[in-house]
């Protein structure tokens, strides 16, 4: 992650810049991610989706911080080393019905990440192909990384005789 | 808790539609998998087909989901390195690596040369084993049996040299926060020494072995291709982009744990086919086996732990004579070490492309959240793509090519 990249970077949708152990963090605002996304992408090359999850920050309000690492990239076919670049943003959505938009309309690899991502913390992603449970099985219940789904137990176990 | 199911969930799109028209070609939905042999753990994909060709293929994946992210979250700093092992079970080398590097960051702590050096020997170690079971069941899934035993000769040697240093053939949760869990062993560099000095050899031998085999070219020469931009699009990484001509590579693109000292070059082909992956993976036996050579050429005198009380757990002979170690040591086991407020993000090569963990810490003794960026995940993504209009026979040496594991794919 480069410190060179910084003053480049000029979107109204980035409210706030980060240092923090040589990585750089942009914190947006979530309704325009769309359009930043493709602001990275189309102008400055950050070609590569490396991952998108989220944070759960439960009872804080906004709960959850949805993160999007980045690299930049040149696609073409070279011999020479590529010159990678890396970035975090970070965008925060209320814990009240999590929706935000999809960026599978400008990388591609969103698509598995963001159902990963609705699968496990429950957001919602607007405008996605095929959101559906990636991991868990589909009629599942309930986010299992949200901080306030339970480790151990058994939704079925048996509660004996008196339980009945 | 009880949440209501969501809208979206729907099934798999409908695949049993029959087409609209009675001229047009009848498909057929096929069912592959979960325990197909050929899909080296437990995938299922639901394939389309028209005639012999596939129209579409939907991986359903999931059937190894054991949460490790979430245990993560109820385990020390300390605890969770043998997570990580369990993540990736054929290059666990790779992800405690990671793992280590994540909360090496997060704590700034300096390591010293000799412990760098070794994992980055270890780690080469550990591609050799996955790149080897990799030959040898992609070799076997197309009919080629012999080279399923000679890949495994020689893995049994790695595992035994990962036994020699951890004690554990495969779980070894060897390299951890801090340096190493355990001194190297005395003697390890006549051992490693004596293996790594025969396997280009042996490398030569599988070369042969195959190269030579016509019915191995047939099955694998203009198979499974896929553009580079579909590739980058969708977020593959490792053999599969070099085997495309783009040299990405975490060793020297940001390298990490001293690999800049390192003289090994990025392995690429440019066929973009299974044949040219197959290719960079067998250079790059070589390239590892070079590194490993180097590495016991040039290691570093010293320690093999950091200087850090406080994280490493303490030398069993002053834990017996010294208060100080005593404290730290139970400290240490009982409450665990706490790690600075922050999150990192840290990639490393693994065997199969570009494994990253993002660590969010608290303040508290355990993770708040680590999220593990698995190469398997980002690389099947790819998989509907590369099976689109390709023949169902050839879909066996395509997917062979991809190279995942299914643990790190569910996690």
């Amino acid at each position: 992650m480069s410190d060179t990249l910084n003053p480049s970077l000029t979107h109204p949708a980035i409210l706030e810049t980060k240092e923090a152990f040589g990585e750089t963090t942009l914190i947006a605002d979530a309704a325009q991610i769309v359009d930043l996304c493709q602001y990275l992408k189309r102008e400055k090359k950050f070609n590569r989706l490396c991952s998108i999850t989220a944070v759960d920050w439960n009872p804080a309000e906004p709960r959850f911080e949805v993160v999007y690492h980045l690299q930049e990239l040149d696609p073409t076919p070279t011999t020479a080393i590529p010159v990678v670049r890396r970035l975090r943003v970070k965008i925060r959505v209320s814990g009240t019905n999590p929706e935000v938009d999809s960026v599978t309309g400008v990388w591609r690899a969103a698509d598995w990440y963001e159902r990963e991502t609705f699968d496990m913390f429950g957001i919602g992603f607007r405008n996605h192909p095929n959101l559906i449970r990636i991991l868990m099985p589909l009629d599942w219940e309930g986010y299992p990384l949200r901080k306030d789904f339970p480790t151990h137990g058994y939704k079925y176990s048996y509660k004996g005789e008196e339980a009945k | 808790m009880k949440q209501p199911l969501v809208d979206h969930v729907a099934t798999i799109p409908a695949l049993e539609e029959l087409p609209a028209s009675p001229s047009a070609p009848r498909r057929m939905t096929l069912n592959m998998g979960p325990q197909h042999p050929s899909t080296h753990g437990v995938l299922r994909i639901v394939i389309e087909l028209e005639g012999e060709t596939i129209k579409t293929a939907i991986p359903d994946i999931g059937f190894l989901h054991t949460g490790i992210e979430k245990q993560c979250e109820f385990t020390n700093w300390a605890q969770t390195v043998t997570l990580t092992d369990r993540v990736d079970y054929l290059s666990n080398l790779a992800n405690n690596l990671v793992y280590a590097l994540t909360v090496e960051k997060l704590l700034q702590l300096e390591i010293p040369a000799k412990a760098q050096w070794m994992r980055v020997m270890l780690a080469e170690i550990d591609r050799l084993n996955s790149h080897l079971v990799w030959l040898g069941t992609h070799a076997l899934d197309i009919g080629a049996m012999s080279m399923f035993f000679y890949c495994f000769r020689e893995r049994e040697e790695v595992l035994r040299l990962k036994e020699m240093f951890s004690g554990q053939r495969m779980m070894t949760s060897y390299i951890r926060p801090g340096g190493l869990a355990l001194e190297p062993p005395r003697g390890w560099d006549k051992m490693v020494g004596k293996f790594i000095r025969q396997f280009p050899g042996r490398v030569d031998e599988y070369e042969n072995l195959l190269d030579n085999n016509p019915i191995w070219k047939i099955r694998t020469q203009g198979v499974g291709y896929i553009s580079i931009e579909d590739m980058l699009d969708l977020g593959v990484t490792g053999p599969m982009v070099r085997a495309a001509g783009i040299p990405l590579d975490v060793r020297k693109t940001e390298p990490y744990s001293s690999y800049e000292k390192f003289d090994f070059k990025v392995c690429t082909a440019t066929e973009n086919d299974v044949y040219a992956r197959y290719r960079v993976r067998l250079e790059e036996m070589r390239e590892s086996a070079k590194i490993i050579e180097q590495a016991i050429a040039g290691m570093p005198e010293g320690a093999w732990q950091a200087n850090a009380p406080g994280v490493v757990l303490p030398d069993r002979e002053k834990m017996k004579t010294q208060m100080e170690s005593l404290i730290y040591h139970f400290k240490i086991v009982t409450e665990g070490y706490r790690v600075p407020v922050g999150e990192v993000f840290q990639a490393v090569e693994s065997p199969r492309g570009e494994i990253a963990y993002y660590a969010v810490s608290d303040g508290t003794q355990k993770p708040y959240r680590l999220h593990m960026r698995t190469p398997s995940f980002g690389n099947l993504q790819a998989l509907p793509t590369l099976l689109k209009d390709t023949l169902i026979a050839d879909s066996i040496a395509a997917l062979g090519s991809m190279d995942f594991v299914l643990g790190d794919t569910d996690r």
